[in-house]
């Protein structure tokens, strides 16, 4: 397991909290058909506190974000190997016994791409807890405003809630994904290159988004753009061609790296 | 440090033009030492003049240093090593150019003094003595900046306690001299100036050799002992 030294608090103050994990991969490798995509990655996803995957072009980081939500059960001839631990109950999330629709429960996805579905504001926000069986029209409310308070869209959207997700802008389709995400009050929240498709406006609001959100849900993040890795995350992950390079504080990888595979790729150096 | 090249060949371009300047300030400086304290010595007024004239060259250094390092950063977000090296330059430029200051000091004090009967016994040779350390330390940590030695600027900071305690020497024996003869007082206080912007001198060129330690090894080694200091540089 890659231990990380925790920062030393400054004389005087008191000392932070070390963070617990919310889940630990271990030993985990993944294979789409005869391709091995992930090659025995040990990490760990601390707690309220925002982890970001690196690298480059295939490397292996939306895969092995979408291992944590079971997204590649979807496609036939994929296979796990390892484990992915979730805590507290410290259940395998690959555990073919465990139900993935419920895993998607408790970890919620955000892609590159804004994906409302075609119906109204409420009923995006509101759909995942209908499928839980949530009916009564008052849960359902204070629930759908809570989301999308937390995803700082409620004042925008509040007076036309029966509009169609499609007639949002950009931003805020991807910000209603958020709320869809956070409506089910899940324990974790993965972003697949949540701004990539965003104007630079529209990215600081959901980087600013996210920075509140980690108090309450643990956020795993992949990006290709090392300075937004820089600006929201509290650790970062470096992965290269399937593999963990490196993983520590952000502020340390990006001033002193440990590794020179890791100081190349963030300097911009290909040697 | 690594020796690939960046992506953008551009990049690499900066940040080697913007080494290079540093060193071309940091040769202007040594110059400017070297001839203020040949000058106090020989009491040549010309070269004393041109010393203080020659200063606003190394203010203009410092100011578009600083410059190219801003662009640089609002262009590039540097980081790891490149982050490093901006940041450490940032610092060495500024002490630099307080060298300069105190070159051009001690060309004043020379010209302020010169012609005037030098007190007997003046501890001249340990102006000099004094002046030749802290010119080679200036030397050595431009030479530890351009090989990114963080063991040759280790070496360094050792050489700054043998100044202090140069300087303290000087003050004891012009403390002395003041005590016994009262008229020696005006001259002995310009020797004491001198003295003390050559001790300067070696403290900021120990400042550069602790961020040439920043930039190889990412550690903050100021206010730190010396043997932290090294320990670090030769880890």
């Amino acid at each position: 397991m890659v231990t990380v030294a925790m920062p030393q608090a400054l004389p005087g103050a008191s000392p932070a909290p070390v963070p617990l994990p919310k889940a630990e991969a271990r030993g985990l490798s993944f294979s789409y058909g005869t391709f091995q995509a992930l090659q025995h990655i040990d990490m760990a996803i601390y707690e309220r506190r925002v982890t970001a995957l690196i690298g480059p072009s295939g490397c292996g980081k939306s895969t092995f974000l979408r291992c944590f939500n079971r997204m590649h059960d979807l496609y036939p001839g994929n296979r796990y190997e390892g484990e992915i631990r979730f805590f507290p109950d410290n259940t395998n999330l690959l555990d073919p016994h465990v139900d993935p629709i419920e895993v998607r429960m408790r970890i919620s996805m955000v892609f590159q791409k804004a994906n409302p579905f075609p119906k109204s504001i409420y009923e995006n926000v509101a759909y995942g807890l209908r499928v839980r069986g949530v009916k009564r029209r008052v849960i359902l409310d204070e629930k759908v405003e809570n989301a999308l308070r937390g995803a700082a869209l409620w004042d925008e959207v509040k007076d036309r809630l029966n509009d169609l997700a499609f007639n949002l802008s950009g931003g805020q389709q991807q910000r209603l994904c958020i709320a869809r995400a956070l409506a089910t009050d899940p324990e974790m929240l993965l972003f697949d290159e949540p701004t990539s498709a965003l104007d630079p406006i529209a990215t600081a609001s959901i980087e600013e988004l996210i920075t509140e959100l980690k108090s309450r849900v643990t956020i795993l993040i992949v990006t290709h753009n090392m300075q937004q890795a820089a600006r929201v995350s509290d650790f970062t992950a470096y992965m290269y061609l399937g593999k963990l390079i490196e993983f520590g504080i952000t502020d340390d990888i990006f001033i002193k790296p440990k590794r020179k595979e890791t100081e190349d790729y963030i300097t911009g150096r290909f040697g | 440090m690594t020796q690939s090249e960046h992506s953008s060949k551009q990049y690499d371009i900066e940040l080697e033009t913007l080494r290079s300047r540093v060193l071309e300030m940091g040769g202007l400086v040594e110059s400017q030492i070297l001839a203020a304290i040949d000058g106090l010595m020989d009491g040549d007024l010309r070269a004393l003049d041109a010393v203080v004239e020659e200063d606003h060259r190394v203010n203009a250094f410092e100011v578009n240093i600083d410059t190219d390092c801003s662009h640089l950063i609002a262009r590039r977000q540097p980081a790891a090593g490149d982050l490093r090296l901006v940041l450490a330059v940032i610092k060495i430029v500024t002490d630099l150019e307080r060298i300069g200051d105190e070159a051009a000091k001690i060309a004043r004090m020379g010209k302020q003094s010169h012609g005037r009967d030098r007190m007997p016994n003046a501890p001249i040779a340990a102006i000099k003595h004094v002046g030749d350390i802290a010119i080679g330390m200036l030397r050595k940590a431009l030479d530890a900046l351009a090989r990114l030695d963080p063991a040759a600027a280790a070496a360094i900071v050792r050489e700054d306690a043998a100044i202090d305690e140069e300087f303290r020497s000087i003050v004891r024996q012009l403390i002395t001299f003041m005590m016994e003869d009262p008229r020696t007082i005006s001259t002995a206080i310009e020797i004491l100036w001198i003295a003390k912007a050559i001790e300067r001198i070696g403290d900021h060129s120990k400042n550069m050799a602790e961020q040439v330690i920043y930039i190889v090894k990412g550690t903050d080694v100021r206010h730190t002992s010396v043997e932290a200091l090294e320990r670090e540089a030769l880890s």
